[in-house]
């Protein structure tokens, strides 16, 4: 608690509550189960990266409670979940939180709208380091139908931020004296 | 006497020392992973911490299976009942013969001289998901080692073979399907008896066949079955039937595709049949041992 300044806590001109270690693990753990969630056919092509897509919103929102090093730990636990090459997911998701702090002020500026052509650019980014790490492994092109989990990322960007907002706006009316 | 000020506010490294660490670790980890597999323990405790979301996950698939289960009409249930008993009638007749032709298979063994086949344990396992990788063919059961799993045994279920465990966690375990790029799989073609080895193209529905001679004897619609010369798949489990050929006589083999029996998506129980007990031992370290007597018989 004693890390997060006021700065991080104000989202549009609102102030927001403090930000519980507790809840920040609750949406990973939720974007995880998402993740993991046996689809069929076609929907597991567009079923977006929900565990990318939470690591931008913290990263966008919350930059110093959550660093390289959750998204590190995270990426390894994608890596054993989707029998996928171990640091495949971990060198991704470091880079992709590397971007996401990098360049949350800018982010921050930008309504929500405009704020999913950075999410785009950001998830397409991070595909593409695992598309590169594939192919060097051996592997073969899997088609452009490989972005769509990226593009359905961005589209689903406002109402990621409006539900994972909810819990953390005050009440209405609650400094009204 | 110090050059820098020291900060007021102590930070730790900059965002960008912290990601070249981590992406080195991750590169690291990478290579070795692809080159030596040293990380299975690694990867052991993560899939104990994954095991109850992955649960989580399949919850609510498993809650709608099993609403719906609970809604089917009786109707549906009669005709399956009707179909099952048929099914069963159509079975009988050859489940008599089996136990005969396997007794004579027996005799005919010991009149050759022959080891019998083992007998194989297998394990009835539900598929939780399909690995969301787009680039390998996997899926993850659950079963595992402690459920007496091992990596290396086969997979199949009612309909062929959907292959082979690769990789074994305590709680689950990741199945290489035979579609997967670096699978391969013996067969034997059941109507001329032809050898070959099946190769997975990395995609759905579709295996190959290579090196097989262009005047060689295969047909459209043959049905290719393990011949069980690998140790791992049992003798005589229908794999894939021959979908298209291509003889072309300016290459040396023909371009031969099939299409898997089994079927992940249609299924989601599977049959786990435990490898072999013993191998053939290996003749080069037998060679002491046939020494011995020699050297034995010299003394007196």
């Amino acid at each position: 608690m004693s890390r997060s300044n006021l700065g991080d806590n104000i989202q549009g001109g609102e102030v927001m509550l403090p930000v519980r270690t507790g809840y920040i693990l609750l949406t990973l753990a939720v974007a995880v189960v998402l993740d993991l969630v046996p689809l069929p056919g076609w929907i597991s092509w567009v079923w977006p990266d929900f565990v990318a897509v939470a690591l931008v919103y913290w990263g966008v929102y919350q930059p110093r409670r959550l660093g390289l090093f959750p998204a590190w730990l995270l990426g390894l636990l994608m890596d054993v979940a989707d029998a996928t090459l171990f640091g495949q997911h971990a060198l991704a998701y470091s880079a992709l939180m590397f971007a996401v702090i990098f360049l949350h002020r800018r982010i921050q500026m930008f309504p929500v709208p405009y704020q999913m052509a950075h999410v785009l650019a950001l998830l397409l980014a991070q595909q593409c380091i695992q598309l590169v790490v594939r192919l060097v492994d051996s592997a073969q092109f899997p088609g452009f139908q490989y972005f769509f989990a990226s593009v359905t990322g961005a589209v689903l960007w406002p109402v990621v931020v409006a539900v994972l907002n909810a819990p953390l706006r005050r009440r209405q009316g609650a400094d009204d004296v | 006497m110090q050059a820098t000020p020291q900060p007021i506010f102590k930070r730790g490294p900059s965002l960008a020392v912290r990601f070249a660490f981590f992406a080195f670790l991750s590169l690291a980890l990478l290579a070795s992973d692809a080159r030596f597999r040293y990380l299975e323990g690694i990867r052991t405790v993560a899939s104990v911490v994954l095991y109850p979301l992955q649960q989580a996950a399949s919850l609510p698939g498993e809650l709608l299976t099993r609403t719906g289960e609970f809604f089917v009409t009786q109707s549906a249930l009669y005709r399956e009942n009707e179909r099952l008993k048929r099914e069963a009638l159509l079975h009988a007749p050859q489940l008599q013969r089996l136990a005969a032709l396997e007794a004579e298979n027996a005799q005919l063994l010991r009149l050759m001289d022959a080891k019998p086949s083992p007998e194989r344990k297998t394990t009835i396992a539900e598929i939780l998901y399909e690995s969301r990788d787009p680039f390998t063919r996997k899926v993850v059961i659950d079963r595992g080692t402690n459920h007496d799993v091992h990596a290396g045994e086969a997979v199949i279920d009612n309909v062929g073979v959907l292959g082979q465990i690769t990789r074994v966690f305590p709680f689950v375990s990741e199945v290489s399907l035979i579609t997967d790029k670096n699978q391969s799989v013996p067969v034997q073609n059941s109507r001329s008896g032809l050898r070959s080895v099946t190769f997975g193209l990395g995609h759905d529905g579709a295996l190959e066949l290579r090196f097989i001679p262009v005047n060689a004897d295969i047909q459209i619609g043959d049905v290719l079955v393990t011949s069980g010369i690998d140790g791992t798949y049992p003798a005589g489990l229908p794999v894939a039937t021959v979908a298209n050929i291509e003889r072309n006589a300016a290459f040396a083999f023909a371009r031969i595709t099939c299409t898997p029996s089994a079927g992940v998506s249609s299924f989601n129980r599977v049959i786990v049949l435990s490898a072999p007990p013993q191998m053939v031992p290996n003749p080069l370290k037998t060679e002491p041992v046939a020494e011995r007597p020699r050297k034995g018989s010299a003394k007196p």
